[in-house]
């Protein structure tokens, strides 16, 4: 019978964003068993909703990540005002969707250093950051703040967009999508890369479904859930594919993600393209008294903001799911049977966020 | 503008593990398990299912003290919502497949969500 | 066989500018909108007090009676809602942000406004 040794992975490990622990049963260098463990950046933001008027609530929502903010903000927005059967003007739904997708891109280059960051490849990382800052800049001349817009209010968007910078903002799109189909190039060709993301982490499409798992994580396994389907924004006016891969190993979800970068520019372009005139909000007033179910698509994947009020300032009870914590089940699955030096590829293909999975 | 559907639907305790395993039959995946406090002593539990982008609620109500059952065995992701209700909640689960016997969210005040402060206190 | 992909982007490293810039020796990029730290306009302020009901972080305090506003740079999360909500535009937002500092401290300022007397209505003729 051969030992078996416990590993501390985390809370701190250079190749981690956020901290989160999990312990490594490990017999010679083969992984048994992992027990996760979260908990250290629980910040209490559901209990801040009963301090919070509903209107103030937007900030605190929008805090719960750095990196998919301003979709945390919209969402909370979308599901009082399902609430309350407010219906916003269509240019404030195009240019929320505007703002979503750009999240969506500067996400999926973010990750994608992390990804190459995790193998080794420090060159690769700082390139795709480089990339990354071009959309930071957008969002600072168009916003005001690079990683916390705090642009979304119930009712529409506080700012609007001018039509000469939109036209701006499209043709940047083309040079980025050239410099974006340099570094994919590497990711998806170079032999080293491919060596340490081949076959490793691999997730059955069943086990996909039925264990929860959401976003690039099932996509890349076969399961074709794209909550952006529903239509919520603008997305029921634009079209755009679901995309999938069928392997279910790390290179398939990084295959997704860089299609899904592609994906994300096409859609930005179409928006420009067909936003109309007119107003940017509707006055609100009264209180939300009801109860909704939210969920939009996050870059990480499924994301649901449950929302009740009682017909006072302050709101009930507000719950946000977010992808990462869906998706550590299927982290476990995968991480039994693999090799100790594949663990931080693994843990960081399913993009992990954690202070979003903690509030 | 949105067609996100979604029903809600109130069920006893009892016959939550045989609605559970027709959600699972059907091809209903596990979305999330959440839980809110509505009095003194009552919560109620959520369990979201949903198939093609449709949500279906399933809803109990219970007090502090009462067992409720696990559904780890049809859903084995499930354990991350169940043990994170028992660390915020103080709800007490039975038969979870991974039981992390409260250290699974640690906090510096046990069950933190089970007190309410009434609204409009300003710090 | 993909062993060189990389070459190209490397070349075209090397040979170009740095992509960083090196804060604080030289100034960080800014625009027009970019949100630093409030600007206060105490000539102007009527002492309405909204901006203080509508921080969501409770970084503004103002005191009637004896005319100051204070606000506390660091609880404050520059979200603009005061400048957008001041019914007589003394706030505004600047681009510079807020330096670090030792010791955690509240900003104060004192009200200068005065309200303008009003000129003393004249019947109208023939009324």
């Amino acid at each position: 019978m051969t030992k078996q040794i416990i590993v501390p992975f985390g809370p701190q490990h250079p190749v981690l964003p956020e901290p989160i622990h999990l312990d490594l049963v490990l017999e010679d260098e083969r992984v048994v068993d992992v027990i996760p463990s979260i908990g250290y950046i629980h910040r209490g933001f559901e209990k801040l909703v009963e301090k919070r008027e509903f209107t103030e609530y937007v900030y605190v929502a929008e805090r719960t990540c750095g990196i998919c903010s301003f979709i945390h903000g919209m969402t909370y927005c979308v599901g009082v005002e399902q609430i309350m059967k407010i219906e916003v003007p269509e240019r404030a739904d195009y240019l929320r969707t505007i703002w979503s997708e750009y999240s969506r891109l500067h996400s999926h280059l973010l990750w994608l250093g992390l990804f190459a960051d995790s193998f080794g490849f420090e060159n690769l990382f700082m390139n795709a950051w480089r990339i990354r800052e071009r959309i930071l800049d957008v969002f600072e001349q168009t916003t005001g703040g690079r990683v916390i817009q705090g642009t979304c209010k119930i009712g529409g968007v506080r700012r609007d967009i001018a039509n000469e910078k939109l036209a701006e903002m499209s043709s940047n799109l083309d040079s980025i999508r050239k410099e974006i189909e340099d570094l994919i190039n590497v990711f998806l060709h170079d032999d080293t890369v491919r060596h340490r993301t081949r076959n490793v982490g691999v997730l059955s499409r069943d086990d996909a479904y039925h264990l929860g798992a959401v976003g690039p994580t099932a996509r890349g396994s076969g399961v074709a859930i794209d909550l952006r389907k529903t239509g919520y924004a603008a997305y029921g006016k634009l079209n755009f594919s679901v995309v999938t891969d069928s392997c279910g190993d790390a290179y398939s979800r990084c295959l997704v993600r860089c299609k899904e970068l592609f994906s994300s520019i096409d859609l930005i372009q179409q928006a420009i393209r067909k936003i109309p005139e007119g107003p940017i909000d509707v006055k609100v007033t009264g209180a939300p008294n009801g109860e909704f179910f939210c969920r939009a698509e996050q870059p990480r994947g499924e994301l649901v903001h449950y929302i009740k009020g009682n017909g006072t300032k302050f709101l009930v009870r507000s719950r946000i799911r977010t992808p990462t914590l869906s998706n550590i089940p299927s982290l476990v699955k995968m991480l039994q049977g693999c090799e100790l030096a594949d663990v931080p590829v693994i843990v960081l293909s399913i993009d992990p966020c954690i202070s979003c999975t903690e509030r | 503008m949105i067609t996100q559907e979604q029903s809600i639907i109130p069920i006893d305790v009892g016959k939550l593990i045989g609605s559970v395993e027709q959600c699972r039959n059907e091809g209903y995946r596990l979305v999330q398990i959440g839980c809110t406090k509505v009095d003194d002593n009552a919560f109620e539990i959520n369990y979201s299912f949903d198939k093609d982008y449709v949500l279906k609620n399933l809803r109990i109500t219970v007090t502090g003290e009462t067992e409720v059952p696990s559904i780890t065995g049809m859903y084995w992701g499930a354990f991350v919502y169940e043990n994170e209700m028992h660390d915020l909640f103080g709800i007490q689960v039975k038969g979870i497949n991974i039981d992390f016997k409260g250290t699974f969210i640690r906090t510096s005040v046990k069950y933190p969500f089970g007190v309410t402060i009434v609204k409009g206190e300003k710090p | 066989m993909g062993f060189f992909e990389m070459t190209k982007t490397a070349l075209k490293t090397v040979l170009s500018r740095p992509a960083t810039i090196l804060y604080p020796y030289q100034p960080a990029k800014k625009t027009g909108l970019t949100r630093g730290h409030v600007a206060y306009d105490g000539s102007k302020c009527i002492s309405c007090s909204i901006c203080q009901k509508k921080c969501p972080s409770q970084a503004i305090v103002l005191n009637k009676e004896a005319k100051t506003w204070q606000i506390d740079r660091f609880r404050c999360v520059v979200c603009n809602s005061c400048v957008e909500t001041c019914p007589t535009k003394c706030l505004s937002m600047d681009t510079q942000y807020t330096g670090p500092a030792a010791e955690k401290s509240v900003e104060v300022f004192t009200i200068t406004y005065v309200k303008p007397v009003k000129p003393e209505k004249k019947d109208e003729p023939g009324q």
